[in-house]
């Protein structure tokens, strides 16, 4: 009876507020379900944020405190070898070892950042470089670095050999010499007449152990 | 008046409710594309927690550090006593 007293225009305008009405629930039913996924994601994005905010937390101390270590470190091997070698063969050192870094400068010597570092490749040879880099008994410190350089650069192979221990390079006659050895050298060894002969008895014949867990 | 009431249900249908279907379409658009976004998000943060699991060995590397470092520090001071000074 309602339905049949409404007119087709009213009719039209009801059919088309129910279709949005539809739409709207439709939409924002959907709507609702992803921003629930959303809020499940962010969930799990908070707990993993957490995690790592509580793991970082002792990054920063203890990491401060490895950097504090090896400022120390720095610092006294820096001032070690400016004290042993003198501020300009030192530099010289550091630059013929790493390329470069004497433009750099040492951290607690502000002067080292204008001092000339010396070609240090000159001044000592390569194997002296190598026994400095590994710390055994480099030369670095056996002249004043204000002198003269301690090997010609021309022709300094002996100046090169001066500069380690004198064992052998001024006096090598003094040496014992190597001893010869071989069926004919001049003294052997070992002069027995049973070597190389038949052996007289073999050995005696050993009872096989018995085993202790044996019964 | 029935003239002007069937000139507004034209527009409902013709405009209004294209217009609600388009911008609703577009809210569960932007919903659901966030959806991936915060799945990566997740993933991402997940990975960098357990990157994060071996922070624990930084006390290793820090009790390492000053073991080396008092080793270097008597070192140093060895050599001290065995080399001259330069000047």
């Amino acid at each position: 009876m309602l339905v049949a007293s409404i007119e087709p225009v009213g009719a039209v305008a009801i059919v088309a507020a129910v279709l949005i009405v539809l739409a709207l629930v439709y939409f924002l039913v959907m709507t609702i379900v992803q921003l629930r996924k959303i809020t499940t994601g962010l969930d799990a994005v908070i707990a993993s944020v957490g995690e790592i905010i509580e793991k970082s937390a002792p990054v920063n101390g203890v990491v401060d405190d490895i950097n504090g270590q090896l400022d120390a470190g720095v610092e006294l091997l820096e001032g070690l070898l400016v004290q042993k070698a003198g501020m300009e063969d030192a530099l010289g050192l550091v630059e013929g070892l790493y390329a470069g870094s004497a433009a750099a400068g040492f951290r607690n010597f502000p002067e080292s950042g204008s001092t000339r570092a010396p070609r240090i490749g000159e001044v000592y040879t390569k194997g002296t470089l190598t026994l400095a880099r590994l710390g055994r008994e480099a030369p670095i410190a056996m002249a004043n670095p204000a002198g003269p350089v301690l090997r010609n650069v021309e022709a300094g192979s002996l100046a090169a050999r001066l500069l380690y221990p004198e064992v052998r390079q001024s006096a090598p006659p003094a040496l014992p010499r190597s001893p010869v050895i071989g069926t004919d050298a001049p003294v052997q060894y070992e002069q027995r007449e049973d070597i190389g002969a038949p052996r007289r008895r073999l050995p005696e014949r050993r009872p096989p152990r018995s085993d202790p867990n044996e019964t | 008046m029935t003239t002007l009431w069937w000139i507004c249900d034209i527009l409902l249908l013709v405009v209004v409710i294209p217009a609600v279907l388009y911008l609703l379409n577009g809210v569960l658009s932007a919903a659901k594309s966030i959806v991936p976004a915060v799945e990566r998000i997740g993933n991402a943060a997940a990975a960098g927690s357990k990157d994060l699991d071996a922070t624990a060995l930084l006390l290793t590397t820090q009790d390492q550090v000053a073991k080396t470092v008092a080793g270097v520090a008597e070192y140093g001071g060895s050599l001290d006593v065995i080399l001259d000074d330069a000047s």
